[in-house]
């Protein structure tokens, strides 16, 4: 009955100073985003949070529409859309791009989306250098790791990790201040800032009647990775748009309380097209890509499709009391918590990682903070039930098969359900697997002596029906 | 009374004192012996044929009830929250199961938002916590009602805990099927817990308390769990 | 051909027709209150200063020269294209060049003006000028003209609901660059400036 999963959860579980680590820092993002949504600081929090839903939802409803209209307008500001259905088309147009401009050197902004189709790995393969200039992501991409949180990637590593690491990659003497760390990183990615040919960012959101992309953040990373090179390239999926700049308003308001507590991060770039007759600085050209890798599929899908709300704000990654103790890289793909746990099988299939929408005690926290309401539980029972339907689970789980139809039977017909019972002393209903389970970590229960209905018939004086 | 499958087989004394609680309020209670379980264990693992077919018994069982009541937020909502979608593509069910989701209250909330009730005129004498079990708060909106009850328990001390909103790890079939993880979960509640001082800790499930019990019970901690209904049952 | 391949499976997906009008879009949310300039000027300093950065006051643009010279003490700086940054003599004190690429590299301050600033949440918003002045260097100054203190971000999008008319970049500075992605230290400067300093020009009522 145990469901398969990977083995490192019991030794993330087992490292006392990552479990720490985890729920201290999920602890103050929480702490954060409670005070910043608090009645005196965003006293029209729900409100905004429904409004946020209802444009989500039109949007994605709507979204032929809305890629035309951004595609019209890019256009319209000299910048160029380019329509990409999965990683190789990302990676050929950046590629071509390179070679016919020459370009060797790509700053990159944190972008989740790139991370979903290996996008550094597949530039580096062909000979290009790519630098993530957010501190985080440049410690992770110098550690050849994933992001173990979305908007906190290093989330997990000490200083003394990060001292170590600095040392071996950049050969830099050994510094464990984290303000000298800091400036060290600065030092040596201002040079690669200064001397890029192409900036890649993420957006954050895609506004249609603007063609433009808006990219929050507190570095300034992303600042200079769309201004200093002379072409900037972002990539969003084409869930990210909204249909008009006015909606930032909202859509704006509840991104930054909802990641870290702050009312605005520090930097919001509103970016449309190349710079223009005029203008002092910006780059000559601007390119949007925008990629399906699969989101189509989430698309044609009415119970679920609201997955595609998500505006990755990481806000259930912190109240997840799983996630807060299985950390980032136990989840099987860049998407971690519980947006990962149910777009992750949407996307990749649920065959692939079967035990995924099981890893949740379906506590609801997440759907509690989303920002835009998605309602996460509902959708992993669904996923539960369609993995059941699948048959995927392993040949050991044909006895859970069988054992609920039993089960169910059993329920079905209380005189069977009463003989049957545990303290009938019957056939158990549970049977060994989830016993040893359950003692694994807790002792069972004192076994009273009667069941309820027998104590009820002798306090009422009736007898069995 | 629904009093719940875990109820019956596994904490009967939770059942008897909701009946006493209920009985002192002035009401006249019936237990359907039809009844055996929600349908909830199913559902929450993906069968979804079966769990219909254990929730059509609670329909069957419960079909002439005025009010039903049950010791449980998680059960109770599964038939006023989840019954609609489990019965979705059946009309006929489907409005079965609204009529008597309307008609099914958490036994806390019955207490409070039916009979207006706020003191049961209990008493105990004890340092208490009170956790939130996760249905009942977020899918039933259950909060200040418990705690108010438990206000005006007589010689009562209430003490809340810094994260009385975070999962027990408790979670159904998640308890086994990650048990380590379950686990984990568990040990930062009975941190939370020991942090107040109490000597008992309340909820409005057994299932979260079977799990809180039993690994409090594994850590050598001799905190008492209990439900609601036997604290509003001590005289 | 990727193109119409995505977005014909986009519309099979929703069951859409090319061409299709899209269905009423929810109506805009914004909310404009009424607070009076001396409050805005108040409000933008006190949430500013809250992110460490620092603010002063001028009475009159005139002023600003002044004031500006005194924080630099003495250092070079680079300044934006804004012409208001002409007018109130700031553009010629000693020491503060044109802010061309080269010179941004190494200057120790930038200073800008600004369009506008957001008094609830101590933003700067920048439409027109130049992007790097106000990121290369380690310091920003930015002199702000107390009536064009909005009280936030939906009054911003009320006045101008398509930046994208004006500018192909609107930024919004709230605050001195931050990280804290090692052990969630805080850390100022890590990209960006990690000092601000806003000078605003009254008059303020």
């Amino acid at each position: 009955m145990a469901v398969t999963h990977p083995g490192k959860i019991e030794q993330t579980l087992d490292d006392a100073k990552l479990q720490l680590a985890i729920y201290a820092a999920t602890g103050r993002l929480i702490a954060k985003r409670q005070n910043a949504i608090s009645g005196n600081q965003l006293p029209d929090y729900q409100e905004l949070r429904t409004h946020a839903n209802l444009l989500k939802k039109h949007t994605i409803e709507n979204l032929d529409y809305y890629l035309e209209q951004v595609e019209t307008n890019v256009v319209a500001n000299g910048g160029k859309v380019v329509f990409c259905r999965d990683g190789d088309e990302v990676a050929d147009f950046i590629l071509q791009l390179a070679k016919e401009r020459g370009s060797k050197l790509i700053v990159k902004s944190k972008s989740m989306t790139s991370e979903e189709v290996d996008l550094n790995e597949r530039l580096e393969h062909h000979g290009l250098e790519a630098v993530e200039t957010d501190l985080g992501e440049y410690i992770i991409q110098l550690a050849h790791q994933r992001p173990y949180h979305i908007v906190a990637p290093a989330l997990h590593m000490t200083r003394y990790e990060v001292a170590d690491l600095f040392t071996k990659k950049l050969g830099v003497e050994r510094e464990t201040v984290v303000e000298k760390q800091t400036m060290i990183a600065r030092a040596t990615l201002r040079e690669k800032f200064l001397a890029a040919d192409i900036g890649i960012t993420g957006a954050n959101f895609v506004i249609a009647d603007s063609g433009a992309v808006v990219v929050v953040e507190n570095e300034g990373n992303a600042r200079l990775t769309s201004s200093a090179p002379k072409i900037h390239i972002a990539i969003a999926g084409i869930e990210k748009l909204i249909p008009r700049a006015q909606d930032l308003g909202v859509f704006l308001k509840l991104l930054g309380r909802s990641a870290t507590g702050q009312p605005l991060t520090v930097y919001t770039s509103f970016l449309s097209g190349p710079r223009r007759e005029g203008e002092a600085d910006g780059p000559d050209e601007f390119y949007l890509i925008l990629l399906d890798n699969g989101r189509t599929k989430l698309l044609a899908d009415r119970e679920k499709r609201e997955s595609l709300y998500c505006i990755r704000c990481g806000a259930c990654l912190n109240h997840c009391p799983v996630y807060r103790k299985i950390g980032g890289h136990n989840y099987p793909w860049v998407y971690s918590g519980p947006i990962g746990a149910i777009i992750t099988p949407q996307f990749a299939g649920i065959q692939q990682d079967p035990w995924l929408p099981f890893a949740s005690s379906l506590c609801g926290a997440c759907a509690e903070v989303c920002p835009v309401k998605i309602d996460i539980p509902r959708i992993l029972l669904e996923l539960r039930s369609e993995v059941v339907q699948a048959k995927t689970q392993e040949a050991s789980n044909r006895w859970e098969r069988i054992a609920f139809r039993m089960w169910a039977w059993v329920m079905r017909h209380p005189k069977v359900y009463e003989a049957m019972s545990l303290v009938a002393g019957g056939a158990p209903m549970i049977n060994a697997g989830p016993l040893k389970a359950w003692t694994s970590v807790r002792d069972l229960p004192p076994m009273p002596e009667r069941s309820f209905r027998t104590m009820w018939r002798e306090r009422t004086g009736t007898v069995r029906q | 009374m629904f009093v719940t499958c875990v109820v019956d087989q596994l904490f009967p004394n939770v059942g008897i004192a909701m009946a006493d609680v209920l009985e002192h309020a002035g009401c006249v209670v019936d237990f359907p012996e039809a009844q055996t379980c929600c349908g909830q264990p199913a559902y929450n693992s993906g069968y979804r044929d079966e769990a219909r077919t254990v929730a059509t018994q609670f329909l069957d069982a419960f079909r002439d009830c005025e009010y039903i009541v049950s010791p449980s937020g998680s059960c109770t909502s599964m038939v006023s929250h989840h019954y609609a979608e489990l019965f979705r593509d059946d009309p006929a069910l489907a409005e079965r199961a609204r009529q008597i989701a309307a008609r099914t209250y958490e036994f806390s909330s019955f207490l409070t938002g039916v009979l207006g009730v706020e003191d049961v005129g209990a008493r105990y004498a004890h340092t208490v916590t009170y956790h939130d079990s996760c249905h009942a708060l977020r899918e039933l909106k259950i909060k200040d009602g418990p705690r108010r009850l438990l206000g005006n328990v007589r010689d009562l001390k209430l003490e809340e805990m810094d994260a009385a909103e975070e999962c027990c790890g408790f979670g159904g079939t998640f308890s086994v099927k990650f048990a380590s993880v379950s686990g984990a979960m568990a040990r930062t509640k009975i941190d939370s817990i020991l942090r107040t001082g109490a000597d008992t800790v309340v909820s409005l499930d057994s299932s979260c308390l079977m799990q809180l019990q039993g690994a409090l019970s594994r850590s050598g901690n001799k905190i008492r769990t209990m439900h609601l209904a036997e604290v509003l049952a001590s005289r | 051909m990727a193109r119409d391949h995505l977005l014909h499976k986009v519309r099979t997906a929703l069951g859409r027709s090319a061409g299709q009008a899209p269905d009423e879009p929810p109506p805009v949310y914004l909310h404009v209150p009424e607070v009076a300039m001396e409050e805005r000027v108040r409000m933008f300093r006190d949430k500013l200063e809250l992110l460490a950065g620092q603010t002063s006051f001028v009475p009159v643009p005139e002023d600003a020269a002044a004031e500006v010279a005194r924080i630099l003490a003495g250092r070079e700086a680079v300044i934006s294209n804004s012409p208001f940054l002409a007018e109130c003599g700031v553009a010629a004190l000693p020491g503060v060049r044109p802010a061309s690429r080269e010179a941004c590299e190494t200057a120790p301050v930038g200073i800008t003006s600004c369009d506008y600033a957001l008094a609830d949440t101590g933003t700067l918003v920048m439409l027109s000028e130049a992007r790097l002045v106000s990121l290369l260097p380690p310091m920003h100054i930015a002199v702000v003209p107390a009536n064009r203190i909005l009280t936030g971000l939906d009054e911003l999008l009320s006045i101008l609901p398509n930046p994208a008319a004006a500018t192909s970049s609107m930024v919004l500075i709230t605050g001195p660059s931050r990280t804290a992605d090692i052990e969630q230290i805080l850390v100022r400067g890590v990209h960006g400036p990690g000092e601000i300093y806003a000078v605003i020009t009254g008059p303020s009522d």
